[in-house]
């Protein structure tokens, strides 16, 4: 099966080189950070986590976000979603080994992270997270391998498969609840002390993550015969629109908590993302980007036209994404040090060497998702 | 934290010491029985530091305590603020007590430059998220750090209320001033605090700061607050002290008098 990831046109291997082409450039910078220590990224004492923390949180949503496919198809029954599950938890694999590589490059000392499991330390949340991210990629290479290959077979999946994709589902929930954990738990931040924080990291997730899976639908679509189907992608539209609109209200829910209450210690945070605090507000027009952005999406896709309209809703789907990305990637993170415990405001911005680690990071997830993808594909006949 | 370690650590530490602290020993005080203010049998010691902040303005600018800490713990001297290793340092009071001290509290008392450490939490969150245990809590109540085990995840410093944790961005070897060749030093990558001075106090030492700060103008006592006799004891029972940020609940054992 492997195989026909090697098999493949000009574009696909002039695709493949980019990713990795991409990957040795991210992996010189990351021995430029190994030999150097982090002081070539921009993170200080007052911000000790930044672009990778926040690339991994996101991708975490990514990962879960498989569920939206899992649990109509296999729950329900809703059979368009047929020919798109495993591609769903294609992405959720290939997301949980990158949110694996966020993790790695920003320790300190990553030749020890075997640690972590050595003295497995059960109250730190840190702990539950390696472990059910490490469950979540067990249960979808097992779950995506024994469904595919029933289905190349043309016979029906093995029946003990069934319990564990339903365990997938709560497992799927929990891999974001507990991201969420790592930051809400948190008596020294009060920007992430919040009950709502779990609830919204899985609503834009639930919103990102099907963004995602439409663009990568309806871009096969254009450079394979594999369509995904109308049905389909209806549905996924009418997920994404109505996370975002959670979301959304999730977010109006924390600015009205914050403000109608104005505890300096929440407010500070919240007016160093969207207004600037003393002099600071590198993430302003970011913030406000992202949330015009995201707010003028999910009404773009409440009008049905759009939502139905492929080119429209690849736009508007690519605009769900770029506005959660945004949000999640650069403000939540950030936002919860500035101030710092002792009310210094410290910018950060990531440094050249975090980029480019970060992006041989994504290319390394590309290039993944990429060749399972091929073998899907090729098994399937469709290229 | 299993005892093992602890004894294991605290033995090293003895020994690194009993090898080349010799000072120590010569003042006749190594037995770890007679620890200052030592609180008897059965009790659970809580070593613990009171400031006198006015005590410590009146000597303007005085970085003895500082001074004698980043002596004492091969502290590196890194000028950039973003990346720089301290123990103990000073802050503006308004910044210490934010919810204390308003614009119309008196502006000597907002504007003063006291220091600040770990506070050594009876409920600590940092040992709380450390995925590790490389930052644990003794039984005598100190919390201590292996930067052997360290991953550098940095979780601790984020969980921390107070801002007392560093992180070693870069190797820190290259910029100690003075190596001291019987204390360690640290590593990249990993985060270092305030130990209290634990292996001064294994030799019945106090602190290197409080006995520096001795020497000034004794703004700082030192002792276990567990036993009521104790200099500190008495102080915190009889006067009015604070702590930082006590609504987390992670009661602070460094009590500031304002
Ligand atoms: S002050 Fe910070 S580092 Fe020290 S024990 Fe408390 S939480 Fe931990
Ligand atoms: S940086 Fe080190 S001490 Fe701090 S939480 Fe991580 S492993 Fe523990």
């Amino acid at each position: 099966m492997l195989e026909k990831a090697l098999d493949g046109g000009r574009g696909y291997w002039a695709w493949v080189c980019t990713l990795l082409a991409l990957i040795g450039l991210g992996f010189v910078a990351y021995l430029h950070q190994f030999n150097n220590g982090l002081t070539v990224t921009g993170l200080s004492r007052d911000v000790p986590w930044g672009f990778y923390i926040a690339q991994f949180t996101f991708l975490v949503g990514v990962a879960a976000s498989a569920v939206v496919l899992v649990l109509p198809y296999y729950l329900h029954d809703f059979k368009a979603f047929g020919k798109l599950v495993v591609l769903g938890e294609f992405l959720a694999i290939s997301a949980v080994i990158m949110c694996m590589l966020f993790i790695f490059v920003d320790m300190g000392q990553p030749m020890r992270v075997v640690n972590v499991i050595l003295f497995p330390t059960p109250h730190s949340l840190m702990f539950w997270d390696m472990t059910v991210l490490c469950g979540y990629l067990v249960l979808n290479v097992l779950i995506s391998r024994v469904t595919f290959r029933a289905e190349i077979q043309e016979l029906p999946p093995r029946p003990w498969i069934r319990p564990i994709i339903i365990l997938s589902v709560p497992w799927a929930v929990s891999i974001h609840t507990v991201t969420a954990f790592l930051y809400s738990g948190l008596a020294a931040r009060p920007f992430w002390e919040s009950a709502v924080l779990a609830p919204r990291f899985l609503a834009s997730a639930f919103s990102a993550g099907p963004a995602i899976l439409i663009m990568l639908a309806l871009l096969l679509a254009r450079i394979t015969a594999f369509d995904v189907g109308d049905k389909a992608l209806h549905r996924l539209s009418t997920i994404m629109l109505y996370a975002m609109l959670a979301n959304l209200f999730f977010v109006a829910m924390e600015f009205f908590t914050v403000f109608y209450s104005s505890i300096p210690e929440h407010t500070h945070h919240f007016r160093y993302l969207f207004s600037g605090l003393e002099g600071a507000h590198r993430l302003v027009p970011w913030m406000w980007f992202s949330l015009i952005l995201g707010t003028g999406c999910a009404i773009g896709l409440l009008v049905p036209r759009l939502r139905h309209q492929r080119s429209s809703l690849a736009f508007l789907s690519a605009g769900i994404v770029l506005a959660i990305w945004i949000d999640k990637g650069l403000g939540m993170v950030v936002g919860g040090f500035v101030p710092s415990p002792l009310g210094a405001v410290t910018e950060y911005w990531p440094t050249l060497p975090e980029v480019g680690i970060s992006t041989g990071i994504y290319a390394i997830g590309a290039l993944i998702l990429t060749g399972l993808y091929k073998i899907a594909l090729s098994e399937r006949a469709v290229i | 934290m299993n005892k093992s370690r602890r004894d294991f650590l605290k033995k090293a530490g003895m020994t690194l010491l009993g090898a080349s602290g010799a000072r120590f020993v010569i003042l006749g005080i190594a037995d770890a029985e007679h620890l200052p203010d030592s609180g008897g049998s059965g009790v659970r010691r809580r070593w613990a530091i009171a400031i006198d902040t006015e005590k410590c303005a009146s000597q303007g600018d005085c970085t003895a305590c500082i001074d004698a800490c980043n002596a004492e713990h091969n502290i590196p001297r890194i000028d950039n603020p973003e990346e720089e290793i301290k123990w103990i340092w000073k802050e503006r009071a308004k910044a210490v007590f934010p919810h204390q001290l308003g614009n119309d509290s008196p502006r000597t008392l907002r504007d003063r430059e006291i220091p600040v450490l770990c506070n050594h939490c009876e409920n600590p969150p940092c040992v709380r998220v450390c995925p590790t245990q490389a930052t644990w809590k003794r039984d005598d109540g100190i919390v201590m750090m292996d930067q052997h085990r360290c991953i550098g995840c940095r979780y601790c410093i984020v969980g921390c209320p107070y801002g007392a944790r560093s992180f070693n961005f870069r190797d820190p070897r290259r910029a100690i001033d003075k190596l001291r060749s019987d204390y360690p030093t640290r590593t990249r990558g990993v985060v270092e605090k305030c130990t209290l001075c634990a292996e001064r106090l294994a030799i019945g030492a106090q602190p290197a700061c409080v006995e520096a700060c001795e020497a000034t103008c004794g703004a700082m006592v030192f002792g276990d607050l567990a036993n009521p006799d104790s200099a500190i004891g008495r102080l915190v029972r009889t006067t009015l002290t604070m702590r930082r940020k006590p609504e987390l609940g992670t009661e602070p054992k460094v009590h500031y008098k304002l």
